[in-house]
């Protein structure tokens, strides 16, 4: 099992995945930089870490977007192999068009640092699998700019379709429809703004994501 | 030529940003502001001497980068 990290300039969570999903699953993880034109070959789950990619200009994760790896990211994706983006990392993939709708500035202006807890909106998905059973799992959001937002259709296909993953049980940022992690119509592409790297062993509060990452390699 | 391009947040998706203006403004006494929406302002150069050639560039731009078209609108002017 593989998996690669991507490290965008302005990202601050990228050691943290590297070690919560060696810790997890133990994975191998490269760290990539986001300047690099490939992927390592053969590479089993892509993750793009929190942080404030590019100090957050011109909008959040738009610039990462444009990074010459994430073209090698789109086409991993296309293949089918499994990419998660955490927090920037979640909107770093809405503004590479992976994932459907934007994050908006946070309903109350406040940056939220603080645990949660989700409920599984979906346990079929090849990232939640592990939580079958599970009502509710707990992690953590750090975020300012975490309020999801699409338009109402979008919305009604992402929750038809079951492409909703996670939704918070107390909204902490406005959020749509409580929407806390989207996957995309192939399954194989989740964004979620709490931190399953934050929440991998019980020593951090709570070792729920350590699953996230267990179901996104067990898939592979 | 000169290109603007101005982005706002589209009519109906909440611009808290703006809100907390409009209420700081209430509270300086001037209460009949309402719809109040901040938005980004982008200014540059371009080597191109048309206008009309120039306008489909900054759009281009636009759609590509300097407003996410999901949540922003953008109005470009040329001169």
């Amino acid at each position: 099992m593989k998996a690669a990290v991507v490290v965008f300039p302005g990202s601050n969570c990228d050691r943290d995945c590297k070690v919560a999903i060696e810790r997890s699953t133990g994975a191998h993880v490269d760290m990539v930089w986001h300047g690099d034109s490939a992927l390592p070959q053969g590479v089993d789950l892509v993750v793009l870490p929190g942080g404030f990619s590019y100090g957050d200009y011109l909008r959040c994760g738009a610039m990462a977007a444009l990074s010459p790896v994430m073209s090698d990211v789109k086409a991993a994706a296309e293949r089918g192999v499994a990419v998660v983006g955490i927090c920037n990392g979640f909107q770093i993939l809405c503004e590479a068009g992976l994932l459907p709708g934007a994050l908006l500035r946070n309903e109350r202006l406040k940056y939220v640092c603080k645990s949660v807890d989700l409920a599984v909106a979906n346990a079929q998905t090849r990232f939640t699998a592990g939580y079958a059973g599970r009502r509710e799992v707990r992690m953590t959001v750090g975020n300012g700019e975490g309020n999801f937002f699409a338009d109402d259709a979008t919305l009604d296909r992402l929750e038809g379709e079951g492409q909703v993953a996670f939704r918070y049980l107390d909204n902490p940022n406005g959020s749509a429809r409580d929407i806390a992690g989207v996957v995309n119509a192939r399954g194989n592409v989740l964004g979620l703004m709490p931190h399953p790297d934050r929440a991998f062993e019980a020593e951090l509060g709570s070792a729920d994501g350590a699953l996230l990452f267990q179901s996104a390699l067990a898939s592979a | 030529m000169r290109a603007k391009v101005q982005v706002f947040l589209k009519p109906g998706v909440l611009d808290v940003q703006g809100k907390a203006v409009e209420h700081a403004l209430h509270g300086l006494g001037w209460g009949d502001v309402a719809d109040v929406r901040v938005g980004r302002t982008i200014e540059f150069d371009l080597k191109s001497a048309d206008a009309t050639a120039a306008e489909a560039e900054v759009k281009a731009m636009c759609e590509k980068l300097l407003a996410n078209t999901v949540i922003e609108g953008y109005r470009v002017e040329v001169a």
